[in-house]
């Protein structure tokens, strides 16, 4: 059996807003599994952006607990939380967040950047090996300017991979992208988790979840539903199935 | 290893931002550049000032009889006939921090030659007088020890007493005259020095040996006044004291007697030109210090707008880890790179800019070295302080409000 990378039980979080109290996450609780592929799902309002902000460590919850890799998060000090993003996160944004006029090997690297315990040769070795991963060992030193919104998502993607994270938590990932092109980073994303990467996808876009193993569906702060995906779709396969493209 | 990256990372948004940091250190290099010209130019003025006041012979300093009492009666100086030559003589042993020392006696009478003839005053000196004084010969030569041991009737003239007892032109050099009737041989001219601060004409004079004026001029035996010079400006203050407890012992006097001496040096004529240039370079680094000050101000405007303008970069580097103490690290290392260079680029510019003053204004500079270091000092500590705002704002953002940021 495998071990659970994340554990969450009874989460709560509460937003003051001038004498308002706004209760955006009303008790969560569940787990994530190494090697799964968790779509959280949900609409807007529904407290899938705290969950992420929780989740990637960006954000401390009010109550309840959150464990990551055995690491309990709850009363972790600023530094101590971007240390944990730094060793055991890979975060992957719907605006890539790539610096600009800077090539994508620069990029990859920005990670490593801020662990000490990586030499430059290795850093320089890692963001390679990322970068082959991803299919863009030809790319190397293109900057995101000379590069497609997918290929600069796959940049993006080696970057999350360059700290070998336990977890890959995508936001929406795939929403500024065409279908075609997204189809093409969620059958990288389905690549990755093969090889056993856990990847956790915020998205609210319904056909996405059919190609993650487990989907959970938040509504107004609770879990509405929480279902593994027995008829996982390949996403090479409907990539396959859609018409050619004329250029 | 981590302040290397952090350093790398730095480097590369200057590199980015190329036109950005260059005006930005603009500010700096014209600030620095500005103090390094506004001091070499104060340091040369007050430089060129002290040569001036040197040339009238600022070590000079003149030992008088006074203070003397007779019978309840103050005594005027000139009428005082304590200033001995062997007080002269014991200042000339004792004295380590004086370079040069001269009796002087003086008298005015009349100089004829031939028909022509001229008031003028004769002084009585020894052959160092020259040094003290600051002044050399146009032609001919000084008389020697020789010749003061021997009460030789030789004399030196100045330039007024030419014109007016050799008014056809000849060369005065090996010709006689009379000092009050006693026969001089010419031996040398004094260079023209022209008037002094107080209007008195420094070349109407009659320079002959002490002892020759004493014995067949003056008929006196003591001396009217001791003329000596400092080694150094710096050390006159303290040769006057020297000299001072010297005379003391010389006139037996106890701890209770009064001085019955003066001892004077040109150190008030000193300190009022030298405090006038200082003021002068004081001003003139106020005002390109404010320039530095806006140039620091710059930093800290561009450093804002850049924390500002990269507020999602720095939502991004924190989201992969990065601590608010690196990002605050990564900003003020910028800022201080900015400033840096600038600071370089200013001593350049500083230095190019005071040989331009120095040869085509003809302006007397000197540079200073610790006007470098100064301004460098003064461009790194900028760089800090107003980086330091930005920076620290940077550090403190929230990197969920950051990532969102647009």
């Amino acid at each position: 059996m495998s071990k659970a990378i994340i554990k969450i039980e009874d989460l709560k979080r509460e937003f003051t807003m001038g004498t308002e109290t706004v209760h955006a996450l009303k008790g969560i609780s569940f787990d994530i599994k190494e090697g799964e592929f968790v779509t959280i799902m949900g609409s807007s309002g529904s407290g899938k952006s705290t969950m992420l902000n929780i989740l990637g460590c960006l954000d401390q919850p009010t109550s309840g607990t959150y464990e990551i890799d055995g690491v309990r998060v709850k009363d972790l000090s600023r530094n101590e939380l971007a240390t944990i993003r730094n060793e055991k996160i890979g975060f992957i944004f719907q605006s890539y967040n790539l610096l600009a006029r800077t090539s994508a090997i620069e990029n990859v690297e920005l990670p490593l950047l801020y662990n000490s315990k990586v030499s430059t040769e290795e850093r320089r070795r890692r963001a390679i090996e990322a970068l082959e991963k991803v299919g863009l060992g030809d790319r190397l030193h293109h900057t995101p300017s000379q590069l497609s919104g997918g290929q600069q998502q796959r940049v993006a993607i080696a970057r999350s991979l360059v700290n070998n994270p336990v977890m890959i938590l995508a936001d929406e990932a795939t929403g500024n992208l065409d279908t075609r092109t997204s189809y093409e980073i969620m059958a990288l994303f389905q690549e990755l988790n093969k090889q056993g990467i856990t990847i956790t996808f915020v998205t609210h876009e319904p056909d996405i979840a059919t190609f993650s193993s487990r989907t959970i569906v938040l509504k107004d702060g609770e879990v509405m539903q929480d279902y593994n995906n027995h008829k996982v779709q390949s996403a090479a396969d409907e990539l396959a199935k859609l018409p050619k493209q004329d250029d | 290893m981590r302040l290397l990256n952090l350093f790398k990372i730095a480097t590369k948004a200057i590199i980015l931002n190329k036109t950005r940091t260059l005006l930005t250190m603009l500010g700096i290099i014209i600030g620095v550049a500005s103090v390094i010209a506004m001091l070499a130019i104060g340091e040369g003025s007050k430089e060129s000032i002290r040569t001036t006041i040197s040339a009238m012979g600022s070590n000079m300093i003149t030992i008088k009889a006074g203070a003397d009492v007779r019978g309840g009666v103050r005594q005027e100086a000139s009428v005082m006939e304590s200033l001995t030559l062997s007080d002269f003589e014991a200042i000339k042993e004792s004295a380590t921090l004086l370079s040069y020392s001269s009796p002087v006696v003086d008298g005015r009478g009349q100089v004829i030659n031939g028909s022509n003839n001229w008031p003028s005053s004769i002084y009585g000196v020894n052959p160092e007088y020259l040094n003290i004084k600051v002044v050399d010969l146009q032609s001919g030569s000084m008389f020697t020890d020789a010749d003061v041991y021997s009460a030789s009737k030789v004399a030196v003239i100045g330039q007024t007493v030419v014109d007016n007892v050799f008014p056809d032109g000849q060369d005065p050099v090996g010709q006689m005259i009379r000092f009050n009737n006693i026969p001089f041989k010419v031996i040398g001219v004094l260079e023209e020095k022209g008037e002094n601060t107080f209007g008195q004409d420094q070349d109407d004079v009659v320079i002959a040996p002490y002892t020759t004026v004493q014995k067949r001029i003056l008929a006196i035996d003591h001396l009217n006044q001791i003329m000596a010079s400092a080694v150094s400006e710096e050390e006159a203050p303290d040769a006057v004291l020297e000299v001072s407890n010297i005379l003391r012992e010389q006139h037996k006097l106890t701890a209770s007697d009064e001085d019955n001496f003066t001892v004077r040096s040109m150190e008030e004529l000193i300190s009022t030109f030298s405090s006038t240039s200082e003021m002068l370079t004081i001003l003139l680094v106020a005002v390109a210090s404010i320039s530095l000050l806006i140039g620091g101000i710059g930093i800290m405007n561009i450093m804002y707008v850049s924390v500002k303008e990269r507020t999602k970069e720095i939502g991004l580097r924190m989201a992969v880890g990065g601590k608010g103490s690196d990002i605050l690290m990564q900003f003020l290392i910028e800022a201080i790179l900015i400033s840096i260079t600038g600071g370089v680029l200013g001593v350049i510019l500083g230095l190019g800019a005071t040989v331009f003053i120095e040869k085509f204004l003809n302006w007397p500079t000197s540079v200073a070295v610790y006007s470098i270091v100064i301004s460098f000092v003064v461009c790194a500590v900028t760089g800090i302080f107003f980086g330091w705002y930005p920076a620290r704002k940077a550090s403190a953002l929230d990197p969920i409000t950051a990532l969102r940021y647009e």
